[in-house]
């Protein structure tokens, strides 16, 4: 190795330099995403200025400017020679009428124990990791629905005679349907006792059901009419989703139906509902329905709207849940009646938790379309959160050049947390839930 | 589904009558009709009576009586002595007409920001995030509301006004724009720019069959802006320039009264028109932008690179590979919040502008023919979206993937 002192060997390793300051750090991420070339920078430029020139006066409104305490309009008058900023006192003092209307202030509590209930099961049921996610789910949508109505309107609900022969007849069909099989299939009771269960089990839970509404629990009875706010908006949200999602279910089962009256008859339902404005449909219910019904017969408004509302949104669910039928894998089906399952064994069983579980996003989405749609109840003469902020601004006591904004902004901060949040939610549901169909 | 039932014994059960499944349907869709007959008996008997009740006589007679209120927008001639049928029709003129500007504007808009939802540029890309989200969380009607009672609020009263360019003036009283006026000669315009549309649709065509026959390109683009801009200016030349515009006058001295814009002279675009038009238009947007970053995203990567590795340059592989394939993607949903928003301006009657159902809910105050309103809403909204939805079958059909 006599020239080895030809070469230079490094002993030990050269010490690793970081990245050169351009593409490092803050300094780099702007070379990077603001000023990558000299369109870009132009870009950048051009939104701060948008950005700036929306957000600015914005946040001098909202929170600069504006006034947060005061006894009436005289706080939010323009002070001299300055902007007025959002009456934020105007808002605290209407506070109550935009969450629960004219509902008596004594009976308030009612109201909030249906939102503490509605919170207390619908937390757990949302939350993935909570166990007794099928006792939730019975006691959210079999249990609270009854308890609230109670609840809120009083209860003490004057049953008529022809509620309580529905029951009757009902039980009276699984009786002699049952009688029909045993005497024509020459079969046993125990053979029959699904059908019995069935038709009896119902006329049962709708007896239940009749009978303790219509329990006087000594509360007070609250029209509907003097309800509004916060609480008409969840009412009718709630309420339509949850009506509208079995009947939705059945008309998509009825779409995919084999028997074509039964098809026909879907189709045309689905069409003409999705193919009207729902201003339309709540014209409809408001002024049409009582035409429909015999003299002397009258329906609640609110139940009215409810009907037109649950109507429409069923159709929009119908198809939420067909696309979800639609990517059940022919398999599934075949396996499911090679296996023996009847039609609603192999729906319950295998093929609704699938389908279902796959559009959890599009009924998300929907109830979010309802939740926002729900506004439209303000044109015939409903008080929601945005018709009770509408009706406060006739009242000269908070009259100022600040209230229209002030008021739009409160209900726009409050629907957007609602459906912003719901959009989350599904999101967050449908990343995991999703259980391999998606490549 | 026909599954024989065994009993314990081993030996088949002879199976009822009620387990055939032909039967059981028949029995199923029998059993809906029945329901569903005397669901409309009951209904159809009880609007008669309580119609007889009220002494409300049905049938569509009442159209051609004398409506008695007037519009503040009509694009036909209509006044206070003109029939119910004809207010009507004025009021579908105008839900169109808000429908197809709210279109446009919806389009334009949702393009840009869903094309912005991608840019490299953050500030850009968060901005457009922060509209989408904001604007499509937040109820419609709120949004109107916002437009006409606040925002239309905070501008100039009946007697000042902001100018812009000075041809277009803004006040309470709505957007002032001058009026053209078509002078004898001015048909000679209109000729051009139909014989330019048929001109460029035949050289579109020739273009594109050269171009699979020789592969060699022709400026289609240039050529067809060219003739359908260039042949009515020509046109307007030569027929010695036969339209002016009458511009708005405002009077801003004597009676108090008169001060203000003149009546009728220029073209004046209701505030409720602009309050409805925006609210519509923005909010749209805001569903088109996602739908054409969806349909871009769509189009894999692949397809970029592919095309680059062609020699094709950045403008060439957007034009002709990626928007292709991106709008087989979005024309469907797309077609389905134009018609959303066709729907939706239906809320005008929140704020009184004379659209269809504004219009209709008037005469319907009127004269209580429920029935009739309501058959005339759903029957028009629906054929809407039966076209609609047509269009939108025969253009899937054209666009989709042809495979084996």
């Amino acid at each position: 190795m006599a020239n080895s002192n030809m070469f230079q060997f490094r002993t030990e390793e050269a010490p690793t330099l970081s990245a050169p300051v351009s593409t490092r750090g803050i300094i780099g991420w702007m070379r990077q995403n603001l000023f990558s070339s000299v369109g870009n920078t132009i870009l950048t430029i051009i939104g701060i200025l948008l950005a700036y020139s929306i957000f600015a006066p914005l946040i001098q409104f909202a929170l600069i400017d504006a006034v947060w305490t005061g006894q009436n309009r005289e706080a939010c008058l323009p002070q001299e020679g300055g902007h007025s900023g959002a009456c934020w006192a105007y808002v605290k003092a209407y506070f109550p009428q935009f969450i629960y209307g004219r509902y008596p202030a004594e009976e308030i509590w009612r109201v909030n124990l249906v939102y503490f209930l509605f919170a207390a099961l619908l937390i757990p049921l949302a939350t993935p990791t909570i166990p007794f996610k099928r006792l939730n789910t019975i006691l959210f949508f079999g249990v609270f629905p009854f308890v609230a109505l109670v609840l809120l309107t009083g209860g003490d609900f004057d049953i008529g005679f022809w509620a309580w022969s529905l029951v009757g007849a009902i039980a009276l069909i699984g009786i002699l349907l049952a009688a029909f099989q045993m005497l024509a299939g020459g079969r046993g009771l125990s053979d029959v006792t699904p059908v019995l269960t069935a038709f009896v089990g119902t006329a049962v839970v709708i007896a239940a059901i009749l009978l303790f509404v219509s329990v006087d629990f000594g509360l007070v009875v609250v029209e509907t009419a003097v309800w509004g706010g916060l609480l008409v908006t969840l009412v009718i949200a709630v309420t339509g989703i949850v009506a509208s999602l079995p009947l939705g279910i059945a008309l998509a089962l009825g779409r995919r139906s084999q028997m074509p009256i039964i098809r026909m008859f879907s189709i045309v339902f689905i069409e003409f509902w999705r193919g009207v404005p729902l201003i339309t449909v709540l014209f409809m219910s408001s002024v049409m329905l009582p035409l429909f019904l015999p003299e002397g017969v009258t329906f609640d408004k609110l139940l009215r709207v409810l009907i037109g509302v649950t109507l429409f949104s069923a159709a929009y669910m119908a198809e939420v849940v067909r696309g979800g039928l639609q990517a059940i894998p022919k398999g599934q089906y075949e396996g499911a009646m090679a296996l023996g399952l009847r039609f609603w064994q192999m729906m319950y069983l295998v093929i609704l938790p699938q389908a279902l579980k796959m559009v959890i996003p599009g009924i998300v989405n929907t109830f979010i379309g309802l939740f926002k749609d729900t506004t439209l109840v303000l044109i015939v003469g409903m008080f929601d959160l945005l018709g009770q902020i509408q009706s406060s601004f006739t009242d000269p006591t908070w009259s100022s050049p600040s209230q229209g904004h002030t008021g739009y902004l409160f209900a726009a901060m409050v629907f957007f947390c609602f459906c912003f949040g719901m959009s989350r939610y599904s999101m967050f549901m449908e990343k995991k839930l999703h259980t391999g169909h998606k490549r | 589904m026909s599954v024989m039932e065994q009993d314990s014994a081993g030996v088949p059960a002879r199976a009822s009558l009620f387990n055939d499944p032909k039967v059981r349907g028949i029995f199923y869709q029998l059993l809906l009709v029945v329901v569903l007959g005397l669901l409309g008996y009951f209904i159809v008997s009880n609007t008669i009576t309580n119609l007889e009740r009220q002494n409300i006589a049905s049938g569509w007679g009442f159209l051609s009586n004398t409506a008695g209120f007037g519009t503040n927008q009509s694009l036909v001639p209509y006044s206070e002595t003109s029939s119910y049928g004809r207010a009507i029709y004025v009021g579908f003129l105008n839900t169109l007409l808000v429908a197809g500007v709210g279109i446009f504007c919806a389009t334009v808009i949702g393009f840009v920001v869903g094309i912005a939802r991608l840019s490299n540029n953050w500030v850009i890309n968060r901005l457009a995030y922060c509209y989408v989200e904001l604007v499509r969380n937040i109820p419609l009607l709120l949004q109107i509301f916002f437009w006409y009672f606040a925002v239309l609020r905070s501008i100039p009263s009946k007697r000042e006004k902001w100018s812009f360019f000075d041809t277009f003036h803004l006040n309470i009283g709505g957007l002032r724009v001058p009026k053209p006026i078509w002078e004898p000669g001015s048909q000679w315009i209109g000729y051009a720019l139909i014989i330019g549309f048929i001109a460029s649709f035949l050289i579109s065509r020739w273009a594109r069959k050269r171009q699979e026959a020789t592969g060699q390109q022709f400026p289609t683009l240039a050529t067809v802006l060219g003739l359908i801009i260039g042949l009515p200016l020509i046109a307007y030349f030569i027929a010695g320039m036969p339209v002016s515009l009458e511009h708005p006058n405002f009077v801003e001295s004597g009676p108090i009264l008169l001060q203000g814009f003149e009546l009728n002279v220029g073209i004046n675009v209701i505030p409720e028109f602009l309050a409805l038009t925006a609210a519509l238009a923005i909010y749209t947007a805001s569903f088109i932008a996602e739908i054409v970053r969806a349909g871009i995203q769509a189009v894999s990567h692949g397809q970029t690179e592919a095309a680059h590795a062609l020699g094709l340059r950045n403008g060439q592989t957007l034009r002709l590979v990626v928007i292709p394939q991106a709008m087989r993607v979005i024309i469907p949903p797309l077609t389905s919040q134009y018609l959303n928003l066709t729907k939706n301006s239906s809320l005008a009657v929140a704020i009184a502008y004379p659209d269809l159902v504004s219009m209709g809910g008037t005469v319907l105050n009127q004269t209580g023919q429920a029935i009739e309103i309501i058959g005339i809403w759903m029957m028009v909204y629906l054929s809407l979206s039966l076209i609609t939805s047509a269009f939108m079958n025969w253009y899937n059909q054209r666009m989709a993937l042809v495979e084996r």
